[in-house]
């Protein structure tokens, strides 16, 4: 059902876990539909130094958060939010027709957390 | 270690019944309609199971049509019952935690213009039989339950859903593919009209099922042909799948196989609530099919779950909305009042006869550190562990 590249993301995600110092935190997802991700953000000069993902989800959508963090890492902020669902389906391969909502879920995930960064940094200047 | 925990979706096929089925396909070939000799060597194969079969269910031989699986037999029950007597009424009744093979054939039939009434259950997954007295009408022609639930396992007590139906002269059929050969299935006792079983959840091949029709029900074919099974389904007999069929059963009907799973269902569940934040969905004790588990992960999604059990070659299977065909967490779990989210966090653990307790331990001492590991990258488990200090 699922590529190589997705089950080794999935079985050993190399950017899961809690950001205690994030810049800024994104939730995109319901529980109720079965995926909620949660991504963390440290910038410095306006450049994404580390990124991290909690994800409550199917194989998939832990595959895409993991493949999500690695993009957007070391990108600029005006890099990152041109990474689009399918640069996240190109990095996994392929995902089943069925799960190609949750790199949509990923990108939107990606896009909130940046949303959120911008709207601190306004807020601070 | 190659451990399989899916026995609610398939079982593998005895050894044993394997090598009774093996002359059927390259000696035993005869057609059963045929008058030669390879003709009634398969029809008197064919009878003997079936014999096996009706006497497994207290039936009469002749009661038992031999069918597909399931899936055709619950069709063939719901469908067929339905057009045979809408001159009598066009409303039936069912349960919120039917198979979708009966579920979805009631919704084609409310197309057809049938009224279809799909009954509560409560939080264990047993009908509410005072909503079963108030659902009847005098147009209620059917009603259809399952017995052994396919999720949770919950046991209907079938006796008393057959004296309500009977009591307002409305048909009773059971869908009892995960619970026979595994509680009881008596149609004199329990005075069941139709009752679906199959031979692949008993070690026995896929492919081949029957439907129980007591004598003088009014159901015609559904299936039409050479009017094969005294016309009430025709097709060439599926031979090697009915000997396989017998003889599972046969085999299954020994009583030390249930005491058995149940003793490995409850060191199963036992040792999975020993885990933080886990419940069990559906009953304990003898109203549990006894090789039916399900529990619900909190802050897990199942389909992960079960895919890091899959690496440790370990088979479950889950109701969360990510399983394979549809996007919906499980109907069953959500009607037996859990959540959406509770649903999705769900997964069934079964069992079959050829289940090991070195099996059971081996899932218990991998489970612990998935559980850890999936709620550490899940953003959701602290809520949870909020939410359940909160209401304790």
């Amino acid at each position: 059902m699922y590529s190589k590249k997705v089950v080794d993301r999935f079985s050993n995600p190399k950017n899961s876990g809690e950001m205690k110092d994030a810049d800024a935190i994104g939730e995109e997802g319901n529980p109720r539909c079965g995926d909620v991700m949660k991504i963390y953000l440290k910038v410095e000069n306006e450049k994404i130094i580390d990124v991290k993902f909690q994800t409550y989800g199917c194989i998939a959508a832990i595959a895409c958060s993991d493949a999500l963090c690695e993009l957007a890492k070391g990108k600029t902020i005006t890099e990152a939010k041109k990474i689009k669902s399918q640069d996240i389906l190109n990095e996994l391969g392929k995902l089943p027709p069925i799960k190609i909502h949750c790199s949509i879920l990923g990108m939107e995930a990606l896009q909130n957390v940046i949303k959120n960064y911008e709207t601190k940094k306004a807020k601070n200047n | 270690m190659k451990t399989y925990l899916d026995s609610g979706a398939s079982t593998k096929v005895d050894p044993k019944i394997l090598e009774k089925m093996k002359p059927y396909f390259t000696q035993k070939y005869g057609n059963a309609s045929s008058g030669h000799s390879w003709g009634q060597e398969a029809k008197h194969a064919m009878e003997d199971a079936r014999e096996t079969i009706a006497k497994s269910i207290r039936a009469k031989p002749e009661e038992i049509i031999f069918t597909s699986g399931g899936t055709e037999s619950n069709n063939f029950a719901l469908k067929s019952t339905a057009f045979t007597n809408r001159e009598k009424g066009n409303h039936i009744i069912t349960t919120k935690i039917d198979h979708d093979c009966v579920l979805h054939s009631c919704k084609w039939l409310e197309k057809q213009g049938f009224k279809i009434t799909y009954l509560n259950v409560d939080e264990n997954g047993f009908v509410k039989t005072d909503e079963l007295q108030n659902a009847i009408t005098k147009k209620t022609i059917l009603f259809s339950a399952i017995h052994g639930n396919n999720e949770i396992g919950t046991i209907q007590n079938l006796k008393e859903l057959t004296k309500i139906s009977h009591e307002h002269d409305v048909y009773f059929h059971t869908d009892a593919c995960q619970s026979y050969t595994k509680t009881k299935l008596d149609v004199k006792e329990q005075d069941l009209d139709m009752a679906t079983i199959n031979a692949h959840k008993l070690n026995g091949p896929k492919g081949v099922g029957a439907l129980y029709i007591k004598t003088g029900t009014e159901i015609d074919a559904w299936q039409h042909g050479g009017g094969h099974e005294r016309g009430m389904r025709s097709s060439t007999e599926n031979i090697h799948g009915i000997v396989g069929f017998g003889e599972a059963v046969r085999i299954a009907m020994k009583p030390e196989h249930v005491e058995r799973m149940t003793k490995l269902r409850d060191n199963l569940i036992k040792g999975v609530l020993e885990i933080p934040n886990v419940e069990l969905n559906g009953p304990t004790g003898n109203k549990r099919l006894c090789n039916n588990t399900n529990f619900c992960f909190q802050g897990i999604e199942g389909e992960a779950l079960g895919g890091y059990l899959d690496l440790k070659e370990i088979a479950s299977s889950t109701g969360s909305a990510c399983s394979s065909h549809t996007l919906e967490p499980s109907h069953v779990i959500t009607a037996i009042g859990r959540t959406p989210e509770q649903a999705n966090s769900s997964v069934r653990i079964t069992l079959s006869r050829f289940t090991t307790q070195e099996e059971i331990n081996y899932l218990l001492q991998e489970l612990p550190g998935i559980v850890t590991k999936l709620r550490r990258i899940s953003p959701l488990s602290k809520v949870v562990d909020y939410v359940l200090k909160k209401s304790s």
